[in-house]
C-alpha cells in the first residue's frame, strides 16, 4: 500500500483504529462510531485527529465538525460505489474541509483522476511507491478538458468560452 | 450423464470459442473436449479460466450438448445460437462458412 | 447543427487516446477484464454473443451526412456492411474486434462523434423529438438543451459510478415523440403563466422489471437553472439511490421508496445550495449554443405544389407513402419525410452500408444535410421541399427505403434479442418478421391504421414494449421460447403502462395471437378512425382476452 500526495509517495503517519482497538498516541484515523461515542474525549487527547467514513456514512452527520479532523479517508469499498465522489464535493465545497481528503479501498488508475476532480488529494494506492507514483502521474495526464465546474480549481469549458468572448468583443 | 463443453468469447476479437483440453481455443464445437458434468467438467472449466487464459478469453463458462458421433450440439438455444450465427442473417457467423 | 469548438474535439479526442491506452492494458494483461468491462463499456463496448459490440451516440438523434457517410466506412471496413438503429437514437455495430475498437473511435472522432458513455452506470446518451425544428407545434427546439446536458455530463466526475444507468430525454412540443415520461429525468419545454419557456421536470420514469411512468416534481424550471437542477437531482440519487441491488436500483425505485414530494424536497435542500453557483448558464453560452440549431435557409414556398399534387393524384403508391410517411412541416411548402427501417419481412433498424451512403446523398440533397434518428428505430429527412417529394421517393425506393408503413403494423419495434444479445432470453427479429409477413399486404395495414406493437427480448425492455399499444415480450419458459403480451400501453403525452393480458403463448401461437387481437379489434371498433388503442380504452381488455383464451 503506497500513499501518493502532491505528486510525490509520502509516509503515513496516520494509524487506522478500529472500534476496540487502543488509541496510538497521536495521528488516529477513527471511525465514525467511535467519533459520536467518544467526541470529547477524542477532542481532548490529539491534536491530530482523523476520521474515516465508509460508504453509506453520509458526511452531512459531521458536517459541523471537519475542522476538528486533519485528515478525512472516504472508503470506496468497490471502485463502482460511487457514493463517496459526491461526499468528496460536500466535504469541499459546502462544509469547507480544507484538510486532506484521502481515497481508501479500491482506487485504481481509471477513477482516480475522478477522485481528484471531486476533491481528494491523497490516495491511498495498493502498489509498490514507484508503481503508484506513476498510476498518479499518467492518470492526470489523460484529460486536460473539463466540462463541469468542482471545487478543484480547473477551468472548465465553459469560462474558457466566456473569456474568449470577451477578448473578442473587446477587439 | 450430461455431456459439457467450456465456451467463451475470444478477448481480441470476441468470437465464440471453444476450449480444448490441450489448451487451445477453437470457432468450432467439434474441436471442444467433452467432458462428464461434475468434477471432470469443474476441472476443465479451471484450467481453461487460468492467469495465462485470460489473456486470450473472456469469462469461459461450461454448456451442455447433445452428442450425434463427433458432432456435439448445445442443449440450449442461445448456445446453438452462438455456435451458428444470427438465425436471422446465414450469411453471417460460422454457419456462413 | 452542433460543431465542434476544440474544446469539444480536444475532450472527444483525448477520450480516444484514454481507452487505446486502456484496450492495450487489457491485452497486456495489467486489467482485469473485471477491472476493464466498466471502462470499455463506458466507450459504448459490449461483449454479445458473437462479437463485441459498439454503440456509437447519437446526440438527440440529429446526423449529418458527412457522420452517416462515416458510419457507412466503419460497417465496410470494421464490420459487416451494416448498422443498426436502436430505440434510443443510437446506432450499433455488431462485429467490431475490440483491437479495432480505438480506431474506430478515432475514425468517429473525426466526424465529431463518440461513444463516450453509451453503457455504464452513467449519464446516457440524451434523446429528443426526431420533429425537433421541424414540427409545427413546437415551443421550441430541445436540441440545444440537450447539447448543453450532453456537456455536462460528458465525464461528469461525480456521476460516472452512479448505482445504475440513468437516461433522459427531451421534447420542445406538447405531443411528445421522445417519450419522456419513461425516462429516468423527463424535460418537457413549456410556457408559464408569463409566457416565459422553461422545463417542467419529471423523474423517476422507466421500464425494465419495475415499470413506472415519470412523476412531476418541478412544475416550472426557469432554463438557466437547467443544469444546477440536474445536478441536483443526480447528487441526490447518487447518495440515496440503492446500491444492494442492482434490479432496486433505479432512480425510479427510489422516487417510488420515498415518494416523489420527499424525492422532491430532497432535490430542492440540495438545488438550493447550488443554483447560483457556476452551473448556472449564462444567457451568452445559452445564444452560442443555440446559434448552431438556428433553422436552415428555407426558401420562400407557396402552400401549394403543384408538382406534388400531380403525382399524388396519379402515382398510387408515391400517394400511399405520403400518406403514412410524410408529416406536416412547420415552415410552409416543406415537410418531413418519415424513412422506414422496417421492409416487410426485415430486420427492424437495420441499414446496409449502401442504403447509408445514398440516404447521406439524399439529405445532402434534398434536406440541408441532416438526418434524423428515431426512436422508433426509423430514420427522418426533416426538411424536404414538398416539390422534391416525389423524387425524393423515387430514389428512396431504389434503396429500398421507401416502404410506406409509418406508424403502420409492420413498423413494428424489435431489439436484436437472442440473435445478438447477451443478456435476451428469447428471439425478437423472427418473431417482427413473421408479424410483419402476416400482415405485410398494405391495403390490410390501411385498414388496420395506426399501431404499434413493440417486441423485447427480456426484461430489460430495449424497445419499451410495456408502452407499446401491443406490447410483446420474449421470456424463456424451460428452454422454450414463450411470449407474453400486454396491451392499451403508450409512451406519447398520455404514457401509460399496459397490461399483460394473461398466460403467454409459444413461438408457434404468437403470432396467431396477435392476429386475434387485430381481428377482435377490427370486429368492435365503432368506425375505420377509431384506432386500435382507441377502441381499447373504450372496451377494455375483456374482449380480447376472450378472443385470445376462450377458443384455447
Amino acid at each position: 500500500m503506497t500513499l501518493v500526495k502532491n505528486n510525490l509517495v509520502i509516509e503515513d503517519k496516520w494509524t487506522f483504529v478500529g472500534d476496540e482497538e487502543d488509541l496510538p498516541k497521536t495521528n488516529a484515523i477513527v471511525t465514525l462510531k467511535r467519533w459520536q461515542e467518544d467526541r470529547e474525549a477524542l477532542l481532548a487527547r490529539f491534536d491530530n485527529l482523523g476520521i474515516v467514513l465508509r460508504s453509506d456514512e453520509n458526511p452531512q452527520v459531521i458536517a459541523e465538525d471537519v475542522s476538528f479532523f486533519q485528515v478525512i479517508a472516504l472508503d470506496f469499498p468497490v471502485y463502482t460505489d460511487g457514493r463517496a465522489y459526491s461526499y468528496a464535493r460536500l466535504l469541499r465545497e459546502r462544509f469547507g474541509y480544507k484538510g486532506e481528503l484521502r481515497a481508501i479501498g479500491n482506487v485504481l488508475r481509471d477513477q482516480i483522476f475522478l477522485m481528484h476532480r471531486c476533491g481528494f488529494d491523497a490516495f491511498e494506492i495498493n502498489q509498490g511507491g514507484n508503481k503508484a507514483l506513476k498510476i498518479w502521474l499518467d492518470a492526470q495526464k489523460e484529460v486536460t478538458t473539463f466540462y463541469q465546474p468542482t471545487g478543484d480549481g480547473r477551468n472548465t469549458v465553459l469560462s474558457l468560452r466566456e473569456r474568449r468572448r470577451l477578448a473578442k468583443s473587446a477587439s | 450423464m450430461t455431456k459439457q463443453v467450456v465456451t467463451a468469447n475470444r478477448l481480441d476479437d470476441g468470437l465464440a470459442v471453444f476450449y480444448k483440453a490441450d489448451d487451445s481455443w477453437h470457432n468450432s464445437i467439434d474441436q471442444a473436449s467433452q467432458v462428464d458434468a461434475g468434477p471432470e467438467a469443474e476441472a476443465l472449466l479451471a484450467q481453461a479460466s487460468d492467469e495465462r487464459n485470460q489473456l486470450c478469453v473472456v469469462g469461459p463458462y461450461l454448456i451442455d450438448i447433445d452428442k450425434e458421433g463427433a458432432h456435439a450440439t448445445p442443449v440450449r438455444y442461445r448456445e446453438m445460437i452462438r455456435t451458428l450465427g444470427p438465425s436471422v442473417r446465414p450469411d453471417l457467423g460460422y454457419q456462413a462458412k | 447543427m452542433y460543431k465542434y469548438d476544440d474544446y469539444d474535439q480536444q475532450l472527444v479526442d483525448e477520450r480516444v487516446e484514454q481507452f487505446r491506452e486502456q484496450v492495450n492494458r487489457r491485452l497486456s494483461g495489467e486489467l482485469s477484464e473485471e477491472e476493464f468491462r466498466p471502462l470499455r463499456l463506458m466507450n459504448g463496448v459490449y461483449l454479445q454473443l458473437h462479437a463485441y459490440m459498439l454503440r456509437v451516440a447519437i446526440p438527440y438523434g440529429t446526423i449529418s451526412t458527412a457522420q452517416m457517410r462515416q458510419f457507412a466506412y466503419i460497417a465496410r471496413t470494421y464490420d459487416k456492411g451494416y448498422g443498426h438503429f436502436t430505440t434510443r437514437q443510437n446506432i450499433q455495430f455488431n462485429w467490431p474486434k475490440l483491437v479495432d475498437i480505438p480506431d474506430i473511435l478515432k475514425d468517429l472522432s473525426k466526424v465529431q462523434m463518440h461513444a463516450i458513455q453509451t453503457s455504464g452506470n452513467c449519464i446516457r446518451n440524451t434523446t429528443a423529438d426526431q420533429y425537433a425544428g421541424a414540427s409545427f407545434d413546437e415551443l421550441e427546439d430541445p436540441r440545444p438543451w440537450c447539447e448543453i446536458i450532453r456537456q455536462w455530463s460528458t465525464m461528469h466526475p461525480e456521476f460516472t459510478y452512479l448505482p445504475r444507468k440513468f437516461k433522459m430525454a427531451v421534447t420542445g412540443s406538447p405531443s411528445d415523440r421522445a417519450a419522456v415520461a419513461i425516462h429516468d429525468i423527463g424535460l418537457r419545454i413549456r410556457r408559464d403563466d408569463q409566457g416565459d419557456l422553461g422545463f417542467e421536470v419529471m423523474v423517476g420514469g422507466g421500464l425494465g422489471r419495475t415499470p413506472m411512468i415519470g412523476k412531476t416534481i418541478c412544475e416550472f424550471l426557469p432554463k438557466e437553472d437547467l443544469l444546477s437542477y440536474l445536478e441536483a437531482i443526480l447528487r441526490v440519487y447518487n447518495q440515496f439511490g440503492r446500491r444492494d441491488n442492482k434490479y432496486k436500483a433505479r432512480i425510479k425505485i427510489l422516487v417510488h421508496e420515498i415518494g416523489a414530494e420527499t424525492f422532491a424536497d430532497l432535490v430542492e435542500k440540495e438545488w438550493v445550495h447550488i443554483r447560483d453557483s457556476a452551473l448556472q448558464l449564462p444567457q451568452s453560452e445559452i445564444d452560442a449554443i443555440q446559434a448552431h440549431f438556428t433553422p436552415p435557409p428555407f426558401e420562400v414556398l407557396p402552400s401549394l405544389s403543384s408538382v406534388f399534387a400531380d403525382k399524388v393524384a396519379t402515382d398510387q403508391a408515391f400517394a400511399y407513402w405520403v400518406k403514412n410517411n410524410v408529416r406536416e412541416h412547420k415552415q410552409q411548402g416543406y415537410a418531413i419525410a418519415n424513412i422506414s427501417l422496417k421492409p416487410v419481412g426485415g430486420i427492424p433498424g437495420d441499414i446496409s452500408h449502401t442504403q447509408m451512403d445514398a440516404l447521406a446523398d439524399l439529405a445532402d440533397q434534398y434536406s440541408f444535410g441532416e438526418i434524423r434518428s428515431t426512436h422508433e428505430q426509423n430514420l427522418v429527412l426533416a426538411h424536404v421541399k414538398r416539390d422534391d417529394l416525389y423524387a425524393l421517393w423515387q430514389k428512396l425506393d431504389a434503396y429500398d427505403l421507401a416502404t410506406p408503413n409509418s406508424g403502420l403494423i409492420t413498423d413494428l419495434i424489435a431489439c436484436p434479442g437472442l440473435d445478438y444479445c447477451a443478456l435476451a432470453n428469447s428471439r425478437s427479429i423472427p418473431l417482427a418478421q413473421r408479424i410483419s409477413n402476416r400482415f405485410g399486404e398494405l391495403d390490410r395495414q390501411h385498414d388496420i391504421g395506426k399501431i404499434q406493437i413493440k417486441i423485447s427480448g427480456c426484461i430489460n425492455a430495449c424497445t419499451h414494449h410495456h408502452v407499446g399499444h401491443i406490447g410483446i415480450l420474449g421470456v424463456d419458459k424451460k428452454g422454450q421460447e414463450f411470449y407474453q403480451i400486454t396491451l392499451g400501453g403508450r409512451a406519447d403525452e398520455h404514457a401509460k403502462i399496459g397490461k399483460i393480458v394473461g398466460a403467454g403463448f409459444s413461438t408457434d401461437e404468437v403470432v396467431d395471437a396477435v392476429e386475434t387481437l387485430i381481428d377482435t379489434y377490427l370486429n368492435l371498433r365503432e368506425n375505420k378512425e377509431e384506432t386500435f388503442l382507441d377502441a381499447f380504452n373504450r372496451v377494455g381488455e375483456q374482449p380480447f382476452k376472450e378472443a385470445l383464451y376462450d377458443a384455447r
